[in-house]
């Protein structure tokens, strides 16, 4: 047994430690097992690289390495400790965007370490393998894959931390310009492999920092489920480029399994949302703004956060669908509060989860379980959408898009077909809302118009604790 | 000054209807007898305001269901004469008018009130003598939209919990079974006739007074609803057509036959039979015959809340209690919500509210009677002295319409580009691709690729049967894994060139946050889901 060999056992066990990982994840009762094996995963890799590279390193260079990781951890677990759960989001885009510029910081060594020393030891052995230009094009590959993921997260970032409009940016013809930065990508690719230099890297890496800038930044802030798990996908790719470019398994097989789960949740998502995968990966795929519609819906009525108390006293079963808004207002813990008062009384309250909900995949799920809104209860679409017609009083905090009823009943809405939560079946609807603006979508949602609902405005949280006051 | 009628919402000048005073709502005594609700309650008199109408209530219209005239009075209506508020121009109502009623009615005015303009076609044409509109409460399609109106459940509603409670009353045990000091009490047994809104109230009722509770019903889509309320539900296992408007329908002789016999086995066995079986415009059909009657056990209790239709059980009188020669009792109260007058007053008054808001769409105290929309035409019996009785039929609601389903299927056919041809062609040009990529491809690089390949499709099935609620930790979890990435920048930080150096320093602190950032807030997050 060497180094070597000792190290590349090491990364078998954790690759499938990482793949236990997962697996783990998918499920309540193991999701702790699976932490747990992804994080011996993790150790066993990291200790199994140091020791590998312990022996050939410098002092200094071993020095340098533990402070990095020393100040990295030392940030990663104060962020982690710190963020505000509504602030997942947030935290996870500008997470990928780390991997994305660890990618390109990793593809640049490559080419500073051959392809910048024709005549150092690893260039002489490529060139022995004859296999130096395929090393030219994982670098190349590599920096593009991981340009695009960083600047891509840096604009997710922003957006959902609204540092910048969310609105999706409409360049005229964005989607030429898409493929034309994927032609220009091959085109440069080909001259690198055959003369690499310095400015075609440069080139390629402004040519993907601005693509992924313009991918995210066309994409409206309604579409950020989507955009995150893509960007998680996006982020697996670069880790597996860079796994090709190092001849390192264990890259390869990690990047590979993060770049396929995340695609595969954008199209879960995609599908949640009716939208083509396809397009979705492409980018730019952003709502068309409906056109401008002067249909009348007739009036909406409002109620006062009493007569609502009243009205769930009176209920036997309750569903509450809480959307972004609830997010934005911090509402989770009234939320939550309210939910157990109910229960306390005999009513039945169960939560109902769009798979968009939030700006997250599952993002309503983690603030209502850090409000501690027992699991049980907190249904997805499909296993609660039947059971509206039965439900006395249906809460919608926060939501718009997912409950509108035009996806169900209105071909021409620009949200038809959209899987919705049915909560127009139930006996009465309390509607928390702002004012009467559109959804994300920029659709005008009838349910407010409908004869059983009714609006309670203001700030969700408040009303919510209004309402608790009332019980 | 009258009724603006069949005037489209979009075609109403504004300004015009604006110099109009506010139509009057008359809310009169009821005078038929055994009558204890009222047509309004202080409540819905506020809310009948604040659409913009002017109230005058009759004198002592609300004693019988507690609701004094001063009582409404605070509520900002008038207190009239039987004379005055005949006058009004709207008059609130619960039962039908008598001849001497329809008298009083002023020219041009609006009547609204339980008619059953299927079973009484004598009256309709009596109202047709009059140049007046009725509405009745009791002809409400069975839509969704219209729930808030459907008088017919919120009254059944509040007769079936009352059925419980005057059997109650008559047996002489317990409903609950318990074990004392004194012996053990078997709990009673109760068997529910039709799971309508009569009977899920009193399947509810009786059994969270602790009985065994039974229940029958032609149409099998009530089981579930049955269950919901504490029932067992006893199915006739006999082919049966699904309803399509919400109501139960006559039944097929076979099944007939099959119920009788259900009915017989549960005679014996039950303590107290509720029956609640109507078919719409037809008497009840009979369902408990003498000799199943004969069969029950001294003390049971029979109430056939169809008694007013002709009883669902032979034997039965319409207002009366009958107690057999073996000791059973049967109940035929008719007047079962007028039993519960305050609540029923309330329920049918907040009925009577939500129509006149659908009949005042400009909450300017301006009746507009629309004949586009479904729930208007139906429920108007006589507009000004002409008769438009009976409305085109509607068909919706409640069962699933199968028509609707077979509509729907094609459309979503088409929404899915992929067919079977384009899948098979696009997964033989991925094979071919990544075949001739991997033939191309030196020794090397092979082995990567097969690494490469297979690890992608085991990221797909392990994250095929992910939970809903776990998508948010996965995606950390993810992110945390793809921090692998440091592994690349510490092979390469050893390397003797400043820059690399600087790089991959960079590089490694980048992928430790995320590797350390990422475990720890997903353990955070995972550490909050809790089993209720």
């Amino acid at each position: 047994m060497t180094a070597t060999t000792a190290a590349q056992a090491a990364y078998i066990v954790a690759a499938l430690l990482f793949i236990l990982s997962l697996a783990g994840l998918s499920k309540h009762e193991t999701s702790r097992h699976g932490i747990l094996f992804g994080i011996s995963g993790m150790a066993i890799a990291l200790v199994a690289t140091v020791s590998l590279v312990a022996d050939s390193f410098s002092g200094g260079s071993v020095a340098l390495l533990a402070v990095a990781v020393v100040i990295g951890a030392a940030i990663g677990l104060w962020r982690a400790r710190v963020v505000e759960m509504t602030g997942m989001p947030e935290l996870i885009a500008i997470l990928h965007s780390f991997v994305g510029l660890a990618a390109v910081l990793v593809g640049w060594n490559g080419y500073l370490e051959v392809e910048n020393r024709p005549h150092g030891a690893e260039s002489l052995a490529l060139v022995a393998n004859e296999t130096l230009r395929i090393h030219h094009a994982e670098v190349f590959i590599g920096i593009f894959i991981g340009a695009v993921t960083f600047t891509g997260s840096i604009v997710a970032y922003l957006k959902l931390s609204a540092r910048i409009n969310s609105s999706p940016l409409m360049l005229p013809g964005k989607n030429y310009l898409n493929v034309g930065s994927l032609v220009a990508f091959a085109v440069l690719t080909g001259f690198f492999v055959h003369s690499p230099n310095l400015g075609l890297l440069i080139a390629v890496t402004v040519l993907a920092l601005a693509l992924g800038w313009h991918l995210v930044a066309s994409i409206g802030g309604g579409d950020m489920p989507v955009v995150v798990s893509m960007l998680n996908s996006y982020s697996g790719w670069a880790a597996a480029a860079s796994g090709f470019l190092l001849n390192n398994d264990l890259l390869i097989v990690t990047g590979a399994l993060v770049g396929s789960s995340g695609a595969y949740l954008s199209y879960i998502m995609c599908r949640a949302m009716n939208r083509s995968f396809i397009s979705v990966i492409a980018g730019g795929f952003g709502i068309e703004a409906g056109p401008a519609e002067d249909k009348d819906y007739g009036e909406h009525r409002e109620i006062n956060a009493e007569d609502a108390a009243d009205m769930l006293k009176e209920s036997t079963s309750v569903i509450i669908t809480p959307g972004y808004g609830m997010a934005v207002a911090q509402a989770q813990y009234p939320v939550a509060e309210l939910a157990s008062k109910l229960r306390e009384r005999g009513i039945e309250v169960r939560f109902g989860i769009h798979p968009v909900a939030g700006r997250l995949p599952g993002h309503m799920n983690v603030l209502l379980a850090e409000a501690k809104v027992p699991y049980d209860i907190v249904l997805e679409m499909d296993e609660i959408n039947d059971d509206f017609p039965t439900t006395s009083t249906v809460l919608v905090i926060g939501a718009n898009d997912t409950v509108n009823p035009a996806a169900d009943e209105d071909p021409t809405s620009p949200i038809a077909g959209m899987p919705v939560l049915k909560v127009w079946e139930a006996h009465n609807v309390i509607v928390f809302k702002r004012s009467m603006a559109a959804g994300y979508a920029g659709v005008q949602n009838p349910l407010f118009f409908r004869e059983n609902s009714q609006m309670l405005f203001g700030d969700a949280k408040q009303r919510v604790e209004d309402i608790l006051r009332f019980l | 000054m009258g009724v603006v009628q069949n005037v489209s919402l979009f075609s109403t000048d504004h300004d015009f209807r604006r110099t109009w005073v506010a139509l009057r709502i008359g809310v009169v005594k009821e005078t038929a007898t055994g009558e204890t609700r009222v047509a309004a309650t202080p409540k819905t008199v506020q809310q009948l305001r604040g659409l913009g109408y002017d109230v005058i209530v009759e004198s002592g219209a609300g004693a019988l269901s507690a609701f004094t005239d001063a009582a409404f009075v605070e509520a900002d209506a008038t207190i009239g004469t039987l004379a005055e508020t005949w006058q009004a121009d709207i008059i609130l109502k619960v039962n039908a008018p008598s001849s001497a009623e329809i008298a009083q009615l002023r020219d041009g005015a609006t009547l609204v009130s339980l008619i059953s303009p299927n079973l009484k076609p004598e009256l309709v044409e009596e109202l047709t003598t009059r140049p007046i509109t009725v509405l009745a409460m009791d002809a409400v399609p069975r839509i969704s939209r219209a729930q808030s109106m459907d008088v017919l459940s919120s009254m059944a509603n509040i007769a079936g919990y009352r059925a419980v409670v005057e059997a109650a009353h008559v047996f002489g045990r317990f409903f609950t079974g318990q074990v004392t000091a004194a012996g053990k009490v078997p709990p009673a047994k109760v068997l529910i006739a039709g799971a309508g809104v009569a009977g899920l109230a009193a399947i509810g009722a009786a059994s969270s007074l602790g009985a065994i509770v039974r229940a029958t019903d032609p149409r099998p889509e009530t089981a579930d609803q049955v269950k919901s309320m504490g029932g067992e539900y006893l199915a006739v296992d006999v082919e049966q057509e699904v309803s399509t408007d919400g109501y139960a329908k006559a039944t097929s002789e076979a099944y007939d036959r099959r119920a009788a016999e259900i009915y017989s086995e549960q005679a014996a066995d039950v303590d107290i039979i509720i029956t609640t079986a109507l078919i719409p415009g037809r008497p009840a059909p009979l369902l408990l015959t003498a000799a199943d009657v004969a069969s029950m056990k001294a003390g049971s209790v029979i109430v056939d809340m169809a008694a007013a239709q002709g009883g669902n059980v032979a034997g039965s009188k319409p207002g009366e209690k009958v107690v057999t020669d073996n000791g059973v009792t049967i109940i035929g109260y008719t007047d079962l919500a007028g039993r519960l007058p305050t609540q029923a007053s309330q329920l049918y008054g907040t009925n009577l509210v939500n129509l006149m808001k659908l009949l005042t769409p400009g909450k300017d105290g301006e009746m507009v009677l629309n004949f586009d929309d479904v729930v208007q035409r139906s429920m108007t019996v006589v507009r000004n002295g002409e008769k438009t009785w009976p409305p085109p039929p509607v068909s919706v609601s409640a069962a699933p319409a199968p028509v609707a389903a077979a509509v729907a299927a094609p459309v979503k056919e088409a929404k899915k580009p992929i067919t079977a041809g384009k899948l098979y062609s696009l997964v033989g040009l991925g094979v071919l691709v990544l075949f001739l990529l991997t033939a191309y491809s030196p020794n090397e690089l092979i082995g990567h690729f097969t690494v490469f390949v297979l690890a992608i499709v085991i990221g797909y099935y392990v994250i095929g049967h992910v939970h809903h609620a776990l998508h948010t930790p996965l995606m950390s979890i993810t992110n945390a894994i793809s921090g692998i990435i440091v592994v690349g920048a510490m092979l390469q930080v050893g390397l003797d060139e400043t820059s690399i150096k600087v790089l991959s320093f960079i590089a490694i602190l980048l992928a430790s946050i995320n590797i350390f950032g990422g475990f720890a807030v997903t353990r955070r997050m995972l550490s909050m889901f809790s089993r209720g």
